[in-house]
């Protein structure tokens, strides 16, 4: 099961690599989220996926699932979420701004 | 006692809320920004000289002990990191109000200011390596807020640049730890740094080593690593230029110091030895990119560059002198960055330009700004009675006691041109005809010279007092190399 999972996070973590290398600013948004993906998927594999109960607290369950990861997990899913928000906001002002979406025109002049 | 260990994050904390309720009242939140910054430089203050007297301050946050919970660890190292931290807040509090940052102010500048500060000292005392991702993620998005404050066309174009550096390094952070978790089990550094030695999977642990290192290489500039940083830092206002070449690259420093002398210890042959080429390789390409350019900004911003390079030569050498010597620098380094960015930005405002080739004969209308940055370039190139001196010396005394020739040649050339890229400022801005710059208006630089000249005599006091911080740097030195002394400090048996 962990072989398969970590297939899965190799094929999210490629294609956010290579829409991360687009041109276009909201590809390269999807990509983040792709790579965010990714990361969270390999967290969870990490702890290992035995089966087991939900970590909730029950009489007569002796088998749970691995709680640390799961909290890493959420934790960094709100603060992935505050950045997408942010940064999609940024890529709707920059575009605005710089009337382009085109990475390639968003050079920065050389040291001016 | 023990919470005094909480403060340097809680404080900026709760300052930053109360200011959000002062957003639209300049003149309270100006002065709530001095009175903070001065509590926290006291606080800091009082905990370096309690760490000092007392030993590590070790908090068990909520009362679990210490695998299990969070763990605040302030040793020396993290003591001297935060007062250093609060005296670049107090002088960036007091230059912000003149610094002609007009409607800004009133965008929540200040409350961001906090939460910076707040990023950056959790980032420095926390035990815990998802913890430091958490301190991370604080300190940026306050610099992401920040960086685009304003809202300039070229502000927008270099901090989405930015942000997408930092958000891909962020997540292969986590990728990191979840490794690192998967092969011992834990996060906690010290238990980590204790299992470490006992896992026999090294082949699989120096590729963790390296992944995380890639990751602070990013945030902290390292060589190939390094072409975010230059132009994404002269975007914004001086003051926040200041904080950001002063506080958040250094963070990066700070957990490759971390790291690197309490965790991966194993392959020091592998690892240090890599370090030392990324080390000689950020120096030689950070000046030549500080040469390059007529821009004065641009050549403050490619100086921080080379000096990262210093620090991380220190770590790869990794014998007493040299962590020493890496230990002082990075102290008086921060504080001489974020004195450089502040003339600068000083100098960009009096000569209404920031391009080198347009500035002429400053001198004769602004001698006391002249001086002071003929003063800063001598601190940075490491004149013997500046404290630039005192680092550099000990890394090359370091750098020779284990043989490493190059690296000390590479680090005296260094040396030299960025000592010719300062000065080229002011030789070229500040000699001159007197009149030679047309349509030159006197401005009033009230109130922007005295931080500077507070940062300028902190460096003067460490380079000349330096029999006085010299034994405090040695003692993080001889610290820094027996991990065990760290380990037993957080899990007390």
């Amino acid at each position: 099961m962990e072989i398969l999972i970590l297939i899965l996070s190799g094929v999210l973590f490629a294609t956010a690599i290579y829409n991360l290398l687009q041109k276009q600013l909201l590809r390269i948004i999807i990509g983040t989220i792709l790579l965010s993906h990714g990361a969270h998927l390999i967290i969870l594999t990490m702890g290992k996926l035995k089966t087991g109960q939900p970590p909730v607290l029950m009489d007569g369950v002796t088998e749970y699932t691995d709680p640390l990861p799961q909290a890493l997990i959420l934790t960094s899913i709100v603060i992935s979420f505050g950045i997408t928000g942010l940064l999609l906001v940024l890529a709707y002002r920059t575009t605005q701004e710089n009337n382009t979406d085109n990475m390639e025109q968003l050079r920065g002049g050389s040291h001016d | 006692m023990i919470n005094l260990a909480v403060l340097p994050i809680v404080l900026p904390l709760l300052s930053a809320i109360i200011l959000v309720f002062f957003n639209s009242k300049v003149r309270i939140s100006r002065l709530l920004t001095k009175i903070f910054s001065l509590i926290g430089f006291g606080v800091s203050g009082y905990i370096a000289w309690y760490v000092i007297e007392n030993g590590t301050i070790t908090l068990e946050t909520g009362g679990w002990v210490a695998p299990f919970g969070i763990i605040l660890v302030v040793d020396t190292l993290a003591a001297a990191l935060l007062l250093t931290t609060n005296i670049v807040s107090v002088a960036c509090a007091f230059y912000a109000p003149y610094s002609g940052l007009g409607e800004k102010e009133n965008y929540y500048f200040y409350p961001f200011f906090f939460f910076l500060i707040s990023g950056v000292s959790g980032a420095f005392i926390t035990g815990d390596l998802f913890n430091l991702f958490v301190f991370f993620e604080v300190l940026l998005m306050a610099s992401y807020a920040l960086i685009v404050l304003g809202g300039d066309k070229v502000q927008f174009r270099e901090s989405i640049k930015y942000l997408l550096i930092n958000l891909f390094s962020s997540m292969l952070f986590v990728t990191a730890i979840a490794f690192l978790y998967g092969v011992v089990g834990t996060v906690n550094m010290a238990q980590i740094a204790e299992r470490v030695a006992e896992v026999d999977q090294q082949g699989i642990l120096t590729t963790i080593a390296f992944l995380l290192f890639f990751v602070f290489a990013t945030k902290a500039a390292l060589f190939p690593l390094y072409y975010w940083l230059p132009n994404s830092y002269i975007v914004p206002s001086p003051v926040i230029s200041a904080l950001f070449g002063a506080l958040l690259t250094k963070v990066g420093v700070y957990s490759i110091v971390r790291v690197f002398t309490l965790i991966f210890v194993h392959r020091i042959e592998l690892t240090h030895e890599f370090f030392i080429w990324i080390a000689g390789l950020s120096m030689i390409f950070g000046v030549i990119g500080a040469l390059s350019t007529n821009n004065i900004k641009l050549i403050i911003a490619y100086n921080i560059i080379p000096a990262i390079g210093y620090m991380i030569m220190g770590i790869g050498i990794f014998n007493q002198a040299a962590l020493s010597g890496s230990i002082y620098y990075l102290v008086q380094d921060m504080i001489v960055k974020a004195a450089l960015f502040l003339l600068v930005g000083v100098i960009a405002y009096v000569a209404g330009t920031s391009d080198l080739r347009k500035m002429n004969g400053l001198i004769h209308h602004y001698p006391v700004l002249g001086w002071l940055l003929f003063i800063s370039a001598f601190v940075l190139a490491g004149i013997p009675p500046f404290s630039g001196f005192i680092g550099k010396l000990l890394l090359l005394e370091g750098a020779f006691r284990n043989e490493e020739v190059i690296i000390a040649i590479i680090a005296l050339i260094t040396s030299l041109l960025i000592l010719y890229s300062i000065i080229k400022i002011f030789i070229r801005g500040f000699w001159g005809d007197k009149d030679a710059m047309k349509g030159l208006t006197i401005k009033s630089t009230k109130g922007l010279i005295a931080p500077i000249v507070f940062l300028l005599a902190i460096t003067v006091i460490l380079g000349v007092g330096a029999e006085y911080f010299y034994p405090i740097s040695d003692s993080i030195a001889i610290y820094l190399l027996d991990p065990d002394v760290y380990i037993d400090s957080v899990l007390k048996e």
